[in-house]
């Protein structure tokens, strides 16, 4: 699911692998759901004697970070990849200790991984670069104040359009669900469960998170009239067909609206939208939580989290971070100036439970009909 | 030919050059050694996680997507459904359809290159699996460039005035079985080339002989000496088509749902492993029933010739 350029370019051959290894590595229930208490840890560990192993996303931070994080502060890390939320959640979910230490997920998984006592409090005292979050970046639903899960990127879903194709500005789902004659095949909606119910979900008022069965089918309905319209369900490339031309209007996250190319400009619909956020964990099973913290508070540096924000033009939630972001990039990507507070009135994900497979039942019936 | 006979028979009329057959054991040790690697790979790799597959279809899902260790048969009936044995029908039309283009695209040329004179029939097969060297999601991705609305193909048509507004040649049913056909149109033409060129020329010439003509002949003689290898080449090009889930992403543009795909988005996005490994067994039995016709088929058309 994640919103994130590099890990979905590979998104087809990652799944062909994951599916080999899936098929070989499956065992064991996930039973041991412990209290959710929190570890003693003690602030003066020696970290240099530490070694922590992290899991992200291809990409998704810079290629040199393990190495500074050990010339400053000590720990050895062995970094992972994961390609999708999905391959990461089952993986800490497998039972057995993953080895894996601090985790990227997005916050709706990190909230699932909560509930099931796999993620250890954030000791705020151990994270004083804290304090350069936005005091917004502690009121997302998944995870109010903080108490598990520390935000990485944050950004919001709307309509990429190339002004000369269109020939007007749209500003709605609908546009993009039932799009003007001139624009009929000429639209393109994701295909991930979440995004492509979001634009139906929005323009009938609905929330984000409905599990309403009636609006449900109502949502359905919705998606299956649109589907008419449509030239594909398109989660990675969405950007290059408008580049070309032959698409006209896409449903894009924020980051991936290639702005720089001045036909081209992203507006999030009147009706509302989504706050997605991808955070980080720290694993219960961790032997090292000390130097997981400490790695966490790294990442909070300023000169470290303004990175993801210049490379992978993603809003990250630190402020001192993105008062550092180059203003030639601000000009040319509108979106990354988008306020926490305008940001926070998109709706956030949160973990569905038993209605997810309502869910991906609805992505199966659209787009098989 | 069953591979333990021949060496048998042999040793009874060629005593070898020690004058006597092994003994028992040494007889037995060298089956083990020949065939041990291969009966191992096939355990691990094969009925082990044939076995996982099974084991699963009767848990089913957890709140958080893991495996609850409950059985039911709450996946059978859930693939039962009409959402679901619809995904199975569309599969089944698609890669049928893409089957039968494949062998009436195939059988021609299978047969003009068994016609080629031997060293050109060399460069031709190579032609015929030339694709293969390439990466198969660039190959895909090809087609991509070459047939969207902007594409090669609808901007020289445009160009030229031939049409006035790009043709709609991706993102449907029909690009899909293009896509497929192209894919395993190779594995068609191989067990055909292979069939037709094992059959005697005299045969057809003793047809022609006989007063037949070229189309009589090749209706009584050539092809039902060749149905063996159009079983085969059928079975290659409809088994995999039916399981292929990159091609209906791509080229579908997510809009044509195979079965393929399906599975994949339980293990994946849904990490619903319980009902995507139920609906990889109902694939797994469909295609062992075609494979158990293919082969009772082609046993009564071996028969047939001996008659």
């Amino acid at each position: 699911m994640l919103p994130f350029r590099p890990a979905r370019r590979t998104a087809v051959p990652a799944a062909l692998a994951a599916g080999l290894v899936l098929a070989l590595t499956a065992c064991g229930g996930a039973d041991d759901a412990g209290a959710a208490g929190a570890d003693t840890l003690d602030p003066n560990a020696d970290l240099s004697k530490q070694k922590i192993t992290v899991s992200n996303w291809d990409g998704y931070m810079p290629e040199d970070l393990p190495a500074k994080f050990k010339a400053a502060k000590g720990p050895a890390v062995t970094v992972t990849k994961h390609a999708t939320n999905e391959e990461i959640m089952a993986k800490l979910t497998a039972g057995a200790d993953s080895g894996i230490d601090v985790a990227f997920v997005s916050g709706q998984f990190a909230q699932a991984l909560a509930e099931q006592g796999l993620v250890e409090p954030i000791h705020a005292d151990l994270v004083p670069n804290l304090k350069n979050l936005y005091p917004e970046a502690g009121q997302l639903a998944y995870d109010k104040g903080n108490k598990f899960s520390v935000p990485y990127t944050w950004g919001t879903t709307g309509l990429c359009y190339r002004t000369d194709l269109t020939g007007y500005t749209p500003d709605s789902w609908q546009d993009l669900l039932s799009p003007k004659p001139q624009l009929a095949k000429k639209v393109t909606m994701m295909a991930t469960e979440r995004w492509l119910m979001l634009p139906a979900q929005k323009a009938l008022g609905f929330s984000a998170n409905t599990t309403d069965a009636d609006q449900l089918a109502e949502v359905k309905q919705k998606l299956l009239e649109a589907k008419k319209t449509l030239l594909a369900y398109d989660d990675t490339t969405f950007g290059d067909r408008l580049k070309s031309g032959e698409a006209a209007l896409v449903e894009a996250w924020d980051g991936w609206c290639p702005t720089d190319d001045p036909k081209i400009k992203f507006v999030v619909p009147k009706e509302g939208s989504d706050l997605w956020v991808d955070t980080m964990v720290i694993l219960k099973t961790s032997k090292n939580k000390e130097a997981a913290h400490a790695f966490i508070n790294y990442i909070l540096d300023p000169d470290n989290h303004s990175w993801a924000a210049e490379n992978i033009l993603y809003k990250v939630p630190n402020a001192a971070a993105m008062a550092k972001v180059d203003a030639k990039l601000l000009g040319t990507h509108p979106q990354l100036k988008t306020a926490p507070a305008e940001l926070l009135k998109g709706e956030v994900p949160v973990d569905l439970g038993e209605a997810a497979t309502a869910y991906t039942r609805i992505a199966t019936e659209v787009s098989a009909g | 030919m069953s591979s333990t006979l021949a060496p048998r028979r042999a040793a009874r009329t060629d005593p070898g050059p020690h004058g006597r057959r092994a003994p028992r054991r040494e007889r037995l040790v060298g089956r083990l050694a020949t065939l041990g690697p291969g009966i191992g790979y096939l355990t691990v790799f094969m009925l082990v996680p044939l076995a996982l597959v099974l084991s699963y279809t009767l848990f089913h899902r957890g709140r958080f997507g893991g495996v609850v260790h409950e059985a039911s048969t709450e996946n059978f009936t859930r693939v039962a459904d009409g959402l679901y044995l619809g995904v199975i029908w569309t599969s089944v039309k698609l890669a049928g359809l893409t089957t039968l283009l494949a062998l009436l695209l195939g059988y021609p040329t299978a047969y003009l290159i068994a016609r080629l004179p031997r060293s050109w029939r060399t460069v031709a097969l190579v032609l015929v699996v030339l694709p293969f060297w390439t990466n198969f999601l660039i190959r895909t991705y090809a087609w991509i460039i070459l047939l969207n609305s902007e594409g090669v193909l609808n901007r020289a048509l445009t160009g030229v005035g031939v049409i006035d507004r790009p043709l709609e040649l991706l993102y449907t049913p029909g690009a899909v079985v293009g896509g497929l056909l192209y894919a395993y149109l190779p594995l068609m033409v191989l067990p055909l080339y292979s069939a037709i060129e094992r059959l005697d020329p005299q045969l057809r010439e003793a047809s022609a002989n006989l007063g037949a003509r070229p189309a009589r002949t090749f209706w009584s003689v050539t092809l039902p000496l060749t149905l063996p290898g159009v079983l085969t080449g059928c079975v290659f090009v409809f088994v995999p088509s039916l399981g292929n889930f990159v091609i209906p992403e791509l080229l579908g543009g997510g809009r044509t749902v195979m079965v393929g795909n399906l599975i994949r988005d339980q293990f994946l996005k849904a990490r619903d492993w319980p009902f995507g490994s139920t609906l990889a067994l109902t694939v797994i039995a469909l295609l062992v029933l075609l494979l158990m016709v293919q082969a009772w088929a082609a046993r009564r058309l071996a028969g047939g010739n001996r008659a």
